[in-house]
C-alpha cells in the first residue's frame, strides 16, 4: 500500500484443478512461494524483485483475490491450504521457501501442517490464525469495523504513506481493490482472523521456521506473534523496526534480506 | 387496497444522546427498561388500534438500534396474532441471512400462522448491511445463504407426509417435521423488498409480494423489471395486489397541522441513516460492481420526484418528501390524491406499507393520525380501481 501501485498484473497464470491463479514468476534457482496478505499482492512492491535474486519467486494472488478466479468449493483458508498444496505439484516445486504475511502467513501454516513435503523453510511475518487471548478478547483489532484512515494508522509505522487514491484507479485496479476486500472477509469475517484448531497442530511443523514481526503492528499485541512463534517447535523470532503488519511493503530490503538468509542457513535439508 | 400501519417502535428519547450512531454501538445505558416498557405497550395499544379501524399491519426488526426496539419481530406477531382480530401480520421483513437456523425460523412463523388463523404474511429479507457486525453472518455470500434459508423454509412448511432431510451449502437438518404446520395453504404468502431491477426481475419469476422504500418516482422501473419476470414466468401482467410501497402518511383536517405532523413522522427517514460509518458497508454485503462506484465515492440517488429532481431521503424538507411520493401528507382530500397519483404512475401497487407513527410522535398524535385515515382516506381507497399495467412505462 505504500508503494506507487500502477496496477501491473501479476503477469503469469496457471491452472489448478482448472480454475486460474495469476502469479508472479520472477526469478531462477530455489523456489520462494510468497503469500500475500488480506489487502492483496501489489505485484509491482519492490519486495518482490529484491525476492527474486534469491530464487525462483512464485507469487500467486490467492483464489478470489486479484485476477485469480474463485471456484465455488472454495470458502476456507483450510480450501486454500489445500488448493496450494495441489498448486505446489502442478508447478513441481522442490524444496521450497515459503513465505507468508498476515493472513499469507496464516495459509502457510495451514499448508504446512498438513505437508512439508514440497518444502523447507518457513517464514511467518506477522502471521494471523491462531487464538491465543480468553474468549472476551479479540486478539486482532476487527479490521472489517474500521475505515480505511483508521486501518493504515494502526497496520503502518507511517500510516500516510500508505493512504491510497481511489478515484486515480483504473477499472481494472478498482475491481481488484473491491475483490481484495470481499475475499478478505471470505476468509476471516468468522471466526474472526482465526482457525480455533490451528494452535494445537502447529506442533506438526517439522521445517525450521522464522517469525518476523513488523514491529510497529498496532493491529496485534507483539505477544501474539511472540505465541505463534512458541507453538511451532524450534521457531525463531525477529523483531523488523520501522514496519507495522505489512514488514514486505514498509521494509522490503531488509524484509527480503533476513527471509532470504534465513532460507540460505546450514540444515538437514 | 390493503394499508398496513407500520412503526419502528422506536425508542426516541435516547436519539439526542447519541454522538453519530443510533445504531450498533450506541450503548444500551441510554435506554430506561421503565420507559421503553411504557413505549411497547403504548405501541401495542396504537396497533390494536390499527386493526379496529380496519387497517393492516406491518412489523419490522432491527438489531442494536435506539431507532427500532422490535429486534425480534417474532414477539411482536406472537403478541398480535393473538391479539388482534382481524388484521393482517405481516412482517417485512425477517432477515434470514442473519438467522443461524432457518427450521426455528419456519417454526415460530407458522405457529403465529396458527394462532392468527391464516393472517401472516411472510416477508423475508437478506438484512441491512451494519446488522452483520451484531448478528455476525458472514456478509460474503449473504444472498446464497438467504435463497438456501428461504428454499428450506418453504419446504418444511409444505413437507407433509414424513420428515426430510436437509444436507445444502450453509444449513444442516435430518428429521425436518413441522408441527404445528401453516394454517394458510399451501404456506403464508411470500413477501420481499428490493432496490435492485435484477433482483426485482427474480422476484417475479417468483410471483412473491415485492415491496420499495423510499424510491418514490423512480419506482417504475422497480415495478417494471418485476411485470417482465413474473410475464417471462408465463404468466399474464400482475395484478396491484403483488406490489408494495412504504409511505409515511401525516394526514390532519387542515394542511397547516398535516405539516407539523409530517415533521414528526419524517424524523424515521433523518434518524434511520446516523449510524457510524465503519459499519455501513461490510464486506460482501454489496456487489463488486457497487463495491466500485462506492470506491470511486459515487453515491447512488434513488429518490426522485415527478420532474426528475433527485432528493435525499434522509435529509429533504417535508415538501421535498411529498414531491418525490415518499411522504403522502395533507388533509384527507390531498392525502387520497397523492397516493392515487403514485399508484397510477406505478401502474398498479395494491399495497400501501403506511408509516403512521414515527419518532417523539404522541399517542394522541398518533390515534388522531390513524383514525383520520382509516375514516377519511381508507374506504375511498378501498374502492379505488388500480390500474394494471401490462408494458413498462415509457421514459
Amino acid at each position: 500500500m505504500s508503494v506507487a501501485d500502477d496496477g501491473a498484473a501479476a503477469g503469469a497464470s496457471i491452472l489448478v484443478n482448472g480454475s486460474k491463479l495469476e502469479l508472479i514468476d520472477r526469478g531462477r534457482g530455489r523456489p520462494i512461494l510468497f503469500l500475500h496478505p488480506h489487502i492483496g499482492l501489489e505485484p509491482s512492491a519492490p519486495v518482490f524483485d529484491r525476492l527474486a535474486s534469491g530464487g525462483r519467486l512464485i507469487a500467486p494472488s490467492h483464489p478470489g483475490f486479484g485476477r485469480s478466479e474463485l471456484p465455488a468449493t472454495i470458502t476456507t483458508v483450510d480450501d486454500l491450504a489445500y488448493f496450494y498444496l495441489d498448486a505446489m505439484d502442478e508447478l513441481d516445486l522442490e524444496q521450497t521457501l515459503v513465505i507468508g504475511v498476515s493472513l499469507g502467513a496464516w495459509i502457510a501454516a495451514a499448508i504446512a501442517i498438513k505437508s512439508t513435503a514440497r518444502m523447507s523453510r518457513l517464514v511467518l511475518a506477522n502471521p494471523v490464525g491462531i487464538k491465543v487471548g480468553d474468549r472476551e478478547t479479540r486478539d486482532i483489532l476487527d479490521v472489517f469495523a474500521m475505515l480505511e484512515d483508521e486501518f493504515n494508522e494502526k497496520a503502518f509505522a507511517d500510516p500516510a504513506a500508505a493512504r491510497r487514491d481511489y478515484r486515480a484507479m483504473s477499472e481494472d485496479e478498482l475491481r481488484i481493490a473491491a475483490r481484495n476486500r470481499e475475499s478478505a472477509a471470505r476468509f476471516a469475517w468468522s471466526p474472526y482472523m482465526h482457525d480455533p484448531k490451528l494452535r494445537d497442530r502447529l506442533h506438526r511443523i517439522a521445517i525450521p521456521t522464522l517469525v518476523l514481526w513488523g514491529a510497529s503492528d498496532r493491529l496485534i499485541e507483539e505477544s501474539y506473534g511472540r505465541a505463534f512463534c512458541a507453538a511451532v517447535p524450534g521457531a525463531k523470532f525477529e523483531r523488523i523496526e520501522g514496519a507495522g503488519h505489512f514488514p514486505h511493503l514498509e521494509r522490503p530490503k531488509l524484509f527480503a534480506e533476513q527471509a532470504l538468509a534465513f532460507a540460505a542457513l546450514n540444515s538437514r535439508y | 387496497m390493503r394499508v398496513y400501519q407500520f412503526t419502528e417502535q422506536p425508542y426516541f428519547p435516547a436519539w439526542p444522546e447519541h454522538t453519530g450512531s443510533l445504531r450498533v454501538n450506541l450503548p444500551n445505558r441510554k435506554q430506561d427498561p421503565a420507559v421503553a416498557a411504557d413505549l411497547l405497550h403504548r405501541y401495542y395499544d396504537e396497533w390494536l388500534l390499527a386493526d379496529e379501524l380496519g387497517l393492516d399491519i406491518m412489523i419490522n426488526e432491527h438489531h442494536s438500534t435506539a431507532t427500532c426496539m422490535s429486534c425480534t419481530a417474532i414477539v411482536a406477531l406472537s403478541v398480535l396474532a393473538r391479539e388482534t382480530k382481524r388484521a393482517r401480520l405481516l412482517v417485512l421483513g425477517y432477515p434470514i441471512g442473519h438467522r443461524q437456523d432457518p427450521l426455528r425460523a419456519a417454526e415460530e412463523l407458522a405457529t403465529i400462522d396458527v394462532i392468527s388463523r391464516g393472517r401472516l404474511d411472510m416477508g423475508f429479507i437478506k438484512g441491512v448491511p451494519y446488522e452483520f457486525p451484531v448478528s455476525n453472518q458472514n456478509p460474503v455470500g449473504v444472498m446464497e445463504r438467504f435463497w438456501e434459508s428461504h428454499d428450506f423454509i418453504l419446504k418444511a412448511m409444505t413437507s407433509h407426509d414424513e420428515p426430510f432431510n436437509w444436507e445444502g451449502e450453509s444449513f444442516h437438518y435430518r428429521h425436518v417435521n413441522l408441527w404445528p404446520r401453516p394454517y394458510q395453504q399451501p404456506h403464508p404468502p411470500v413477501w420481499s423488498t428490493t432496490g435492485s431491477r435484477a433482483n426485482a426481475r427474480v422476484l417475479g419469476e417468483k410471483g412473491y409480494v415485492m415491496a420499495t422504500l423510499g424510491t418514490g418516482f423512480a419506482t417504475r422501473p422497480l415495478f417494471d423489471a418485476y411485470r417482465a419476470g413474473y410475464v417471462a414466468a408465463g404468466r399474464p401482467a400482475p395484478g396491484a395486489d403483488r406490489f408494495a410501497y412504504l409511505g409515511l402518511v401525516a394526514v390532519a383536517a387542515d394542511e397547516a397541522k398535516a405539516r407539523d405532523r409530517a415533521e414528526v413522522v419524517a424524523s424515521y427517514l433523518r434518524s434511520s441513516a446516523i449510524v457510524a460509518p465503519q459499519f455501513r458497508n461490510p464486506p460482501g454485503y454489496l456487489s463488486i460492481e457497487d463495491n466500485m462506484r462506492v470506491l470511486r465515492g459515487e453515491t447512488r440517488q434513488r429518490s426522485k420526484t415527478k420532474d426528475g429532481r433527485f432528493v435525499d431521503m434522509h435529509g429533504g424538507s417535508v415538501q421535498d418528501l411529498i414531491d418525490a411520493g415518499i411522504m403522502f401528507c395533507g388533509t384527507p382530500d390531498q392525502v387520497y390524491a397523492q397516493i392515487v397519483e403514485f399508484c397510477e404512475y406505478c401502474g398498479g401497487m395494491g399495497n400501501l406499507i403506511m408509516m403512521g407513527h414515527a419518532g417523539p410522535m404522541s399517542h394522541e398524535d398518533t390515534v388522531d393520525n390513524l383514525t383520520l385515515f382509516a375514516t377519511e382516506v381508507l374506504p375511498r381507497l378501498k374502492a379505488y380501481e388500480q390500474p394494471r399495467a401490462e408494458a413498462p412505462a415509457e421514459v
